[in-house]
């Protein structure tokens, strides 16, 4: 790959989210800034090559935007409706490091009530990153063609339905920012068995943007820190194929880089006292973590924090797994206890319920009983390295 | 004697309008409007873009939700409207959150098509 092209590739990386919040800001219109930032992109690769890369990429790239957004408005504005073209500030020679960062606001916007929940995390991954439909779909496992026509009809709302790409008020922000952190943990857990746990990439970059955006909430950096230490863990979370629980990784395959990066934002949070769920779920993973130090898991230390948990942000996976902690902290009488205690709450239907059942009851020696509560476990989950996982366990039952 | 009309339709008999028949249609309606001012007896009118673009909200159980989408019609009918005009969607329902109607139902909110002015 040639200088100039990578150059390319790297203003596309760094820059792409960044303007098309700030053309989306001004325009209120996503899929018009999307469009004339894909055309700005298509100029770079055809003129930078022969003519140079500017000095100022971004600038560069805005301009072209801006012409080419002006270049549609004007088109939109004689052949479809009567209305006025959306207000643009007048293009100038904006250098790239004094563009506002308008991502807040667009991801804001991408996790905004009047959007539908299961499309925040879509709207996130390709409108700040920059990600195709498609390999959105493929990650969700859902149709393409359904996701890329919901997501055209959800930015058509945004601009119709006048969704301001503001940040609310005090007031309002935790609230709104609860709502993007949820999208961004969804993208965390979304491919969280596949070999290359690209999500977590992904929703690493946006949580990092967010503590960045959102210095001041401690959640945010808890939620930074909780996606790092997962990330941090990729290579070891599945080996061969087969799944490996947390507490049995290779704790040399995990990153210490991102394990670091994890504690600096975990420690910065906890420091405001405000803990939340995000922050309780990351403390979690830290105490995981720290078993590369210290060669054991903390289950006492797990115990008070899913305790924690509980209170703040009680789920079905929250309690089945106080259930496992219980069951290592107390014996698996007190774990199935717990399990029993949960059930109703928990639901039948939930995989993770079952999976910590027979595990519970192969070490209490119920063999049948576990083998019946495996087969429930595997016929719950479609993941090759649970199934196989799930499979693994069942065979190793005695008698 | 106040009354109020809601005007259903189904959005597929207007999928193949040209630009013209809107046009046209838009005329009839102006017609309309100027006949009941006419007469004294225009109060409010607006045209709403497609369900698409609408957002609920209800206050019902003392919290605010908010989905995307319009309210599907169960128990609850429809008793009245408002016509409010504010920058945004957050002012909208951030008003809709204060109409009394959002306490024991739900709130529709459907941007006008008719555009500024």
């Amino acid at each position: 790959m040639s200088q100039t092209a990578r150059a390319a590739e790297r203003a596309a990386r760094d820059s792409y989210g960044r303007l098309l919040a700030f053309l989306a800001a001004r325009t209120g219109d996503i899929a018009l800034a999307e469009d004339a930032l894909a055309e700005a992109f298509a100029a770079a690769l055809t003129h930078w090559p022969t003519r140079g890369v500017p000095d100022t990429p971004d600038a560069w790239l805005l301009r072209v935007a801006r012409n080419s957004m002006t270049d549609r408005q004007r088109h939109i504005a004689r052949f479809h409706s009567p209305e006025e073209p959306p207000e643009m500030a007048a293009p100038d020679n904006t250098e790239a490091d004094a563009l506002p960062d308008d991502r807040l606001a667009l991801l804001l916007v991408c996790a905004h009530p009047a959007i539908a929940r299961d499309l925040h995390t879509p709207l996130m991954l390709q409108t700040v990153l920059g990600l195709d439909a498609a390999t959105i779909a493929d990650v969700f496992m859902v149709s393409a063609p359904a996701l890329a026509k919901r997501l055209v009809r959800a930015k058509s709302k945004v601009r119709d339905a006048r969704i301001p790409f503001v940040i609310p008020g005090p007031d309002a922000l935790p609230e709104r920012a609860e709502a993007v952190m949820e999208a961004v943990y969804a993208a965390h857990t979304v491919d969280w068995l596949a070999p290359l746990d690209m999500m977590g990439g992904e929703a690493l970059y946006l949580a990092e943007l967010l503590a960045r955006l959102l210095p001041d909430l401690p959640e945010a950096r808890g939620l930074a820190a909780l996606i790092a230490y997962g990330h941090a863990r990729r290579a070891a979370r599945v080996v061969d194929d087969v799944l490996v629980p947390t507490d049995q990784q290779d704790v040399a395959l995990w990153d210490a880089d991102l394990w670091r990066y994890g504690d600096q934002h975990l420690t910065a949070a906890l420091a405001h006292a405000a803990p939340g769920r995000f922050q309780i779920e990351a403390a979690i993973q830290q105490v995981h973590m720290a078993r590369a130090a210290t060669g054991a898991t903390d289950w006492t230390a797990l115990n008070k924090l899913y305790f924690a948990l509980l209170q703040v942000a009680p789920s079905a996976g929250a309690l089945v797994a106080q259930a496992v902690v219980t069951g290592k902290v107390h014996g698996s009488a007190a774990g199935l206890a717990a399990l029993d205690a949960a059930a109703g709450s928990i639901g039948a239907e939930v995989q993770a319920m079952w999976a910590a059942r027979a595990d519970l009851l192969a070490e209490a020696g119920e063999v049948a009983q576990a083998r019946a509560a495996y087969d429930q476990a595997i016929s719950l989950t479609q993941d090759v390295p649970l199934v196989r996982f799930l499979q693994a366990r069942r065979a190793a039952l005695n008698g | 004697m106040r009354y109020t009309f809601l005007l259903y339709s189904d959005p597929a008999d207007f999928a193949d309008m040209t630009a013209e028949d809107w046009e046209a249609e838009k005329q009839l309606y102006g017609a309309y409007i100027a006949a009941l001012n006419e007469a004294g007896a225009f109060l409010d009118t607006d045209w709403l873009q497609p369900v698409s673009t609408a957002t609920t909200l209800t206050t019902k159980g003392g919290t605010r939700q908010v989905q995307d989408g319009p309210f599907a019609e169960t128990k609850e009918r429809l008793g009245g409207y408002f016509a409010v005009d504010v920058p945004d969607l957050d002012a909208a329902l951030a008003w809709a959150e204060k109409c009394p109607a959002a306490r024991h139902g739900r709130v529709e909110i459907r941007p006008s098509a008719m555009g500024e002015g």
